[in-house]
């Protein structure tokens, strides 16, 4: 701070420009070297990192940004109004007709108290922001009153999507037959346990009704073939309920098996783990559920062993075989379905299965834990499942290349491996770090997603909850009716056409066979059978 | 006379330049690194928000069109005040926006007995953390500014620097 105004004197203290002396313009202009090492520092780490990543990039030929091939599921707009029957209104049921456009006046009230208590729930925000499908709920069958009079409040609720005016309420129907040949439905979404999937399915088609399934397609193998004809000789569209083909992480995973990215895949290890009742299907006895609000006769149906009234199987069917296929049909099958999808594999060569009742000792009969190893030789593959119904680890679902491993769910990386061949210059040469993801991809979305019970995370985990279009959170299940509906108005293929459910469901049944019979069960291509 | 407008000593004046360039060049840093990096938001901060303020910031995170907003000046705001501290630009605003955002941050997520968070941190804090320092290292900067003696704020207010007033002074 020394005196540096002496040489200015002459000129006046008014002209304050050229008050400045050589030493006040330094002062003032001291940090622009500063400045500049900064700028020279941050031009080259960015230049560094831009570099490695386009190397890598270009290496992979695979854009960070979304996925190029997503089902074309929303960009038309909807056709003429379809009318739509469910059959089946339970939890999934609820959740389907929930995201053609229809959620029950409760679930709109507590959905918007959940959004109160925490800003990060935004279910009723997702729903609203649906695409109105252009669908009116016209008929209902529901074995149990309180579901069929639920089912009929939803068909009517006045919050709609889009804006959309409510609909004239629902028909109930008693037997899904009457509702099949009502002449008021143009197409139904069957969301009954499994062991009526395969028969309402066929006379759905036998109608001219096109159908959208619930997985697992079927629950026996003849019944596999049964539906596969039926659906295959008729001209309705179907839909197998798998929403991992509307998933963008999924869609991208597509695109990195299609780049090479992974090497010789020779190992896929596709996983369950949960660990609450719940996830056991372990549901709420509804306390009106009573001999004389549910029909049971027709619950039991096609159902192999007939047993008096249960309270405990009709609202937790899934624990036995008579109705379902347990971890089989409910969650091998989405693992399953998301690894064909992504490797068009179709079905094995052979299944080996194992497991147990392992915890929840309640009188089921299917295995809480479940492992099912299958066996694709022409593509040098193996394929295994791994689940357990109590502890909670995320394990995901993992591609295992000889160049690098890819981790899918609700996001996607992709980690080089340390001995792989094709990465080895890169990694030798510091580009690419073996110890962390060489490509991320999460899906364009920045806000927050609060998603409430370990159900919910389980499937969110994996993808298969939510997805995203331009950045906005879209439901799975809705992009999968939009797209059977599509299909049905403009004509097409849903992604999860009948080819792609015989895959799944006899898939599946070969590693209940094969754990049932305590044996390793084999697909007879030439005869199509399991042998 | 000069000496009554010149109240740092050389050592005292460079200390207090030297903080004030490395504070400015962490927030220019920070703001940039985050406009460089497409998948940056501060929702996942804001939502993990505990304490009295945390139903403001869980707005924030889970309204969009406010995250945007918020995000934007979150950036936009740590370049412009890290390359004022850096430059001595508008030296006083940029100190009273770094005071803002730092208390921000802190409030956002204390490190109060009993609170966690999931997301990871570099050290050990107990009430006190880096945020909180950095920030009392700006009122320290607002306390004892250095803008008119070295930065640009000697030209933008040229009729305020010691200089030019004991000129005034000494031209009676």
């Amino acid at each position: 701070m020394t005196d540096e105004h002496t040489n200015q004197g002459g000129q006046g203290a008014g002209d304050h420009w050229s008050n400045i002396s050589r030493r006040g313009w330094l002062k003032a202009l001291f940090s622009i070297p500063v400045v500049g090492v900064f700028l020279y520092n941050y031009l080259r780490k960015k230049a560094a990192d831009d570099a490695k990543r386009d190397a890598i990039m270009s290496e992979l030929r695979v854009a960070e940004t979304g996925p190029a091939v997503i089902p074309d599921a929303i960009s038309r707009p909807p056709g003429e109004r379809l009318r739509v029957g469910i059959i089946g209104f339970g939890g999934e049921g609820e959740s389907l007709v929930r995201n053609a456009g229809f959620a029950h006046p409760g679930w709109v009230e507590d959905a918007i108290e959940a959004n109160r208590e925490d800003a990060r729930n935004k279910r009723l925000e997702t729903y609203m922001n649906q695409d109105d499908l252009n669908i009116e709920i016209t008929a209902v069958c529901d074995v149990f009153d309180v579901r069929a009079e639920r089912a009929i409040a939803a068909s009517a609720v006045d919050t709609r999507p889009g804006g959309g005016s409510a609909n004239q309420p629902a028909k109930r129907y008693r037997r899904y037959q009457e509702l099949l040949q009502s002449g008021d439905v143009d197409a139904v979404i069957i969301a009954t346990p499994d062991h009526w999937h395969s028969r309402m399915t066929i006379d759905a088609v036998n109608e001219g009704i096109h159908v959208y399934c619930e997985k697992c397609m079927t629950r026996t193998e003849q019944e596999t073939h049964d539906v596969y004809d039926a659906v295959t000789n008729s001209d309705t569209v179907f839909q197998l309920g798998h929403q991992n083909r509307q998933s963008e992480s999924h869609n991208k995973a597509r695109e990195i098996i299609e780049a090479d990215i992974l090497g010789p895949i020779t190992l896929v290890e596709g996983t369950t783990n949960r660990n609450d009742p719940w996830g056991a299907w372990v549901w709420d006895i509804h306390e009106e559920g009573n001999p004389q609000t549910i029909d049971w006769e027709q619950f039991e149906g096609p159902a192999p062993n007939k047993v008096p009234f249960s309270l405990e199987r009709f609202f937790r069917w899934r624990c036995w075989f008579d109705y379902g296929t347990g971890l089989s049909g409910d969650l091998l099958s989405h693992e399953y379905d998301a690894v064909n999808q992504i490797l068009q594999i179709g079905i094995p060569k052979s299944a080996v299965a194992s497991g147990g009742i392992y915890y929840f000792k309640d009188g089921r009969d299917v295995p809480d834990v479940f492992q099912a190893v299958y066996e694709y030789p022409d593509r040098d593959l193996t394929v295994m499942y791994s689940a357990t119904l109590a502890n909670g680890a995320n394990r995901g679902l993992v591609f295992m290349g000889h160049d690098a491993s890819m981790k899918v769910g609700g996001s996607l990386t992709v980690t080089a491996d340390h001995s792989s061949t094709r990465y080895e210059e890169k990694i030798d040469g510091g580009m690419i770090d073996p110890d962390r993801p060489m490509f991320t991809y999460r899906p364009g979305f920045k806000g927050i997603d609060a998603v409430t019970s370990a159900t919910e995370q389980y499937f969110a985990s994996r993808g298969l909850l939510y997805t995203y279009r331009g950045g906005r959170r879209i439901s799975a299940y809705h992009l999968l009716i939009a797209e059977w509906l599509d299909v049905i108005r403009n004509g097409g293929e849903t992604s999860c056409n009948i080819e792609r459910g015989f895959e799944e469901a006899i898939t599946c049944h070969m590693a209940t066979r094969a754990y049932q019979e305590g044996r390793k069960v084999e697909w007879d291509p030439v005869r199509r059978r399991i042998v | 006379m000069q000496l009554s407008v010149r109240p740092y000593t050389n050592f005292q004046t460079t200390a207090l330049v030297v903080l004030r360039v490395l504070i400015g060049w962490h927030f220019l840093y920070e703001g940039l690194a985050k406009l460089g990096n497409p998948y940056w938001t501060s929702a996942g901060y804001l939502a993990e928000s505990k304490w009295w303020f945390s139903g403001v910031f869980m707005f924030m995170a889970t309204h969009e069109p406010v995250l945007a907003v918020v995000d934007f000046i979150n950036s936009w705001g740590l370049v412009a005040i890290g390359a004022g501290l850096m430059l001595g630009c508008l030296t006083r605003y940029s100190t009273i926006g770094a005071i803002v955002l730092l208390a921000l941050y802190y409030i956002a997520a204390p490190p109060f007995a009993g609170y966690t968070y999931a997301m990871p941190m570099e050290g050990s804090y107990l009430l006190v953390n880096k945020v909180l320092i950095e920030l009392a290292a700006v009122v320290v900067l607002l306390a004892f500014p250095t803008g008119m003696l070295f930065g640009l704020d000697r030209l933008i207010f040229r009729k305020q620097t010691p200089e030019y007033q004991a000129l005034q002074q000494a031209h009676g």
